[in-house]
């Protein structure tokens, strides 16, 4: 029997390097060997990208992209579809968790300068992955056809009318009519099942390419290849991928769909957070509803986009919330990477963007008053100061010294 | 009645969607209930029905999840259906009843999902009489609602109490003209009608719920084997 497999291994090897890809991104990758927890996120995010997909195509196979029929086909799932119910809420529920993940994935990397030189591709296809699946949920909300998921697709659409001279245009070029209609709906479902997946696909496989290629970071910010076993070329700090994180995860992973599984069963709409009331009441193009909000994992963008007077002015100063996470492997001067040796100004500067961070989330969901509006716009400068003034005050925070080896 | 109504200040008109700032009742409805779920069911089709269809909902699963046989729900409640797969939907045309309404009947299928049952619930106790209405009642919680008082015969009327705030006329609480014998019994057909309304909103619930702690309790099992085995592959790595 072992012979078989061994041979069968051999021609299959000599035709596809499956041993070879097996080794350098499991077997014989070689990961630093202090993770901890914020590093359960970045196969958590896989995972509920393959989730996304899989329930995603389930439901595909009975959704109906029809203005007329949409919002009735969802029902038929909850419905009469046997345990389309389960399906539907996995999927509406994977997508809040896929941007749980995806958040504390990206801070992680802000805690431990993952972001830093050799890493800053890494960081830049990581943001890449963000954007697309900020628009792949973006698309995904309109299939539901309630009113939240018409009039949300309608609030955000009309910003492309701020953009001077071609906006208007633009706007009916994206929507494919005048407003939020069954082209709408057809076009955005074939980018959310087909277009945008296949892209995030894409560059999550190149993400990790890349990360391979340069090697983990860790919460020390030390680079392990720098110290390696003379004789076998193994990183000392260095430990294989497979089997030690690979069990490891596990035990992520298992954690994680206790969380998940408590939410998609008893609490599939997290009072309104994960799906809203709103949504229930089919799309009507006649009837405004008294407040508008885009899920929780928009609000803080939707917050700056408020907080600024002029529409044109609140559209760039949303677009630039999100274009300069891309800049901040340029932006952090400081000689160390993880947070650990880091200084206090800094410190005080990320718990400062945190806050705001957490407080535009809230503002984001609420409708606007003069209090509400003043506290989003000292939100947003925090926001922005944090970036902005990371290469003065990274460079003057007083850091500690970095160990040779991990601790 | 009186306690269960709080003051309000009367706001714009709404659009339909806000309470207009009235405190909703909380109902107690039980969805294990079946006796309840099929009295809510026998008045939703007695009362509900002729106008408000149920698109999504289909008289057999109706009958499965709650346990009403076939013969009796052809019987007792199908009307104008005479295929049990059917669903409750209404032979009144979208545009006439929009006419003799003003507006068109919402389908009641995802109502208790995108009201809430409170809601539902508090919408029902507040049909009073107003004169200026063209069926002759409003309703606290819905300004200016297009719809009758169905249920008056299980209920009775309503009259709303006045009380001046700044020069406005402010409703403070409804009061049930003559006799309250009904009261409790319309309370509970209002708890049923709900209760039945909740469950068309999510048939699948009572299944979500008998499913999860399965799920969640085999996660917890799996999660002991999945630390034994971390532990088991790490006690090498200092």
């Amino acid at each position: 029997m072992a012979k078989i497999l061994n041979a069968s291994r051999e021609w299959v090897d000599a035709r596809f390097p499956m041993t070879k890809l097996w080794d350098e991104h499991l077997a014989k990758y070689y990961a630093p060997k202090n993770f901890n927890f914020w590093y359960y996120f970045g196969s958590l995010a896989l995972m509920m990208l393959v989730l996304q997909i899989l329930t995603g195509i389930f439901l595909a196979t009975n959704y109906k992209p029809d203005a007329q029929m949409a919002f009735a086909s969802v029902e038929y799932i909850m419905r009469d579809v046997d345990y389309g119910w389960l399906i539907r809420y996995l999927h509406s529920t994977g997508a809040s968790f896929f941007f749980i993940a995806v958040y504390l994935h990206m801070f992680r990397a802000l805690l431990y300068g993952s972001y830093r030189k050799p890493r800053e591709l890494i960081w830049i296809i990581g943001m890449f992955i963000y954007v697309c699946l900020m628009a792949e949920s973006f698309l995904g909300y309109l299939l539901p056809w309630g009113q939240m998921s018409y009039w949300g697709a309608q609030v955000i659409l009309s910003l492309f009318g701020a953009i001077p001279i071609i906006g208007e245009d633009l706007a009916i070029w994206v929507r494919g009519d005048f407003v939020i209609a069954d082209a709408t709906l057809n076009r955005f479902f074939i980018y959310h099942v087909v277009a945008v997946p296949m892209v995030l696909l894409g560059l999550a496989v190149v993400h990790i390419i890349a990360l391979h290629e340069v090697g983990s970071n860790n919460p020390d910010g030390i680079e392990i290849k720098k110290n390696k076993d003379p004789k076998t070329g193994i990183p000392l700090d260095g430990i294989p991928f497979h089997p030690y994180y690979s069990v490891k995860d596990i035990v992520g992973v298992t954690v994680f769909l206790i969380l998940f599984s408590a939410v998609v069963f008893y609490a599939p709409e997290l009072g309104g957070y994960f799906l809203e009331a709103n949504n229930f009441f089919p799309a009507d193009s006649m009837q405004t509803p008294e407040h508008i909000a885009p899920l929780w994992y928009f609000t803080p963008f939707y917050a700056i986009l408020r907080a600024v007077p002029d529409k044109l002015m609140g559209v760039i100063a949303m677009g630039g919330s999100i274009v300069i996470l891309f800049a901040l492997p340029w932006l952090d001067r400081s000689p160390v990477k993880s947070i650990r040796y880091k200084g206090p100004i800094f410190k005080f500067a990320l718990f400062l963007f945190v806050i705001a961070f957490f407080g535009l989330c809230y503002l984001g969901m609420q409708a606007p008053t003069a209090t509400k509006t003043l506290f989003a716009q000292i939100f947003s400068v925090i926001y922005f100061g944090f970036f902005l003034l990371m290469p003065f005050y990274s460079k003057i925070d007083k850091t500690k010294p970095v160990p040779e080896r991990l601790t | 009645m009186k306690k269960l109504i709080t003051t309000l200040i009367l706001l714009l008109p709404s659009i339909g969607f806000a309470s207009g700032g009235v405190a909703l009742q909380h109902v107690n409805n039980d969805l294990t209930d079946n006796d309840s779920l099929k009295a809510g069911a026998q008045l939703f089709v007695d009362y509900c029905s002729g106008c408000h269809s149920a698109d999504y909902v289909r008289f057999q699963r109706i009958g499965k999840d709650i346990g009403i046989s076939d013969e009796e729900l052809l019987k007792d409640f199908m009307f104008s259906a005479d295929k049990v797969g059917e669903t409750m939907s209404i032979a009144m045309d979208k545009a006439d009843s929009k006419k003799w309404f003003g507006v068109t009947p919402p389908d009641l299928s995802v109502i208790s999902r995108s009201r809430g049952t409170d809601w539902l619930y508090t919408y029902m106790m507040s049909f009073y009489l107003d004169p200026s209405r063209p069926f002759g009642v409003n309703n606290l919680i819905f300004p200016d609602v297009g719809m009758p008082h169905v249920m008056w015969d299980r209920q009775g009327w309503q009259e709303a109490v006045y009380e001046e705030h700044d020069g406005h006329k402010v409703i403070t609480s409804l009061k049930l003209i003559g006799s309250k014998d009904k009261a409790e019994q319309y309370k509970k057909d209002v708890t049923d009608l709900v209760n039945f309304l909740d469950y068309i909103g999510e048939p699948a619930k009572l299944q979500r719920l008998a499913l999860g702690w399965k799920v969640i309790l085999f996660l917890f099992i799996f999660l002991i084997f999945a630390i034994l085995l971390k532990k088991e592959y790490w006690k090498d790595i200092h």
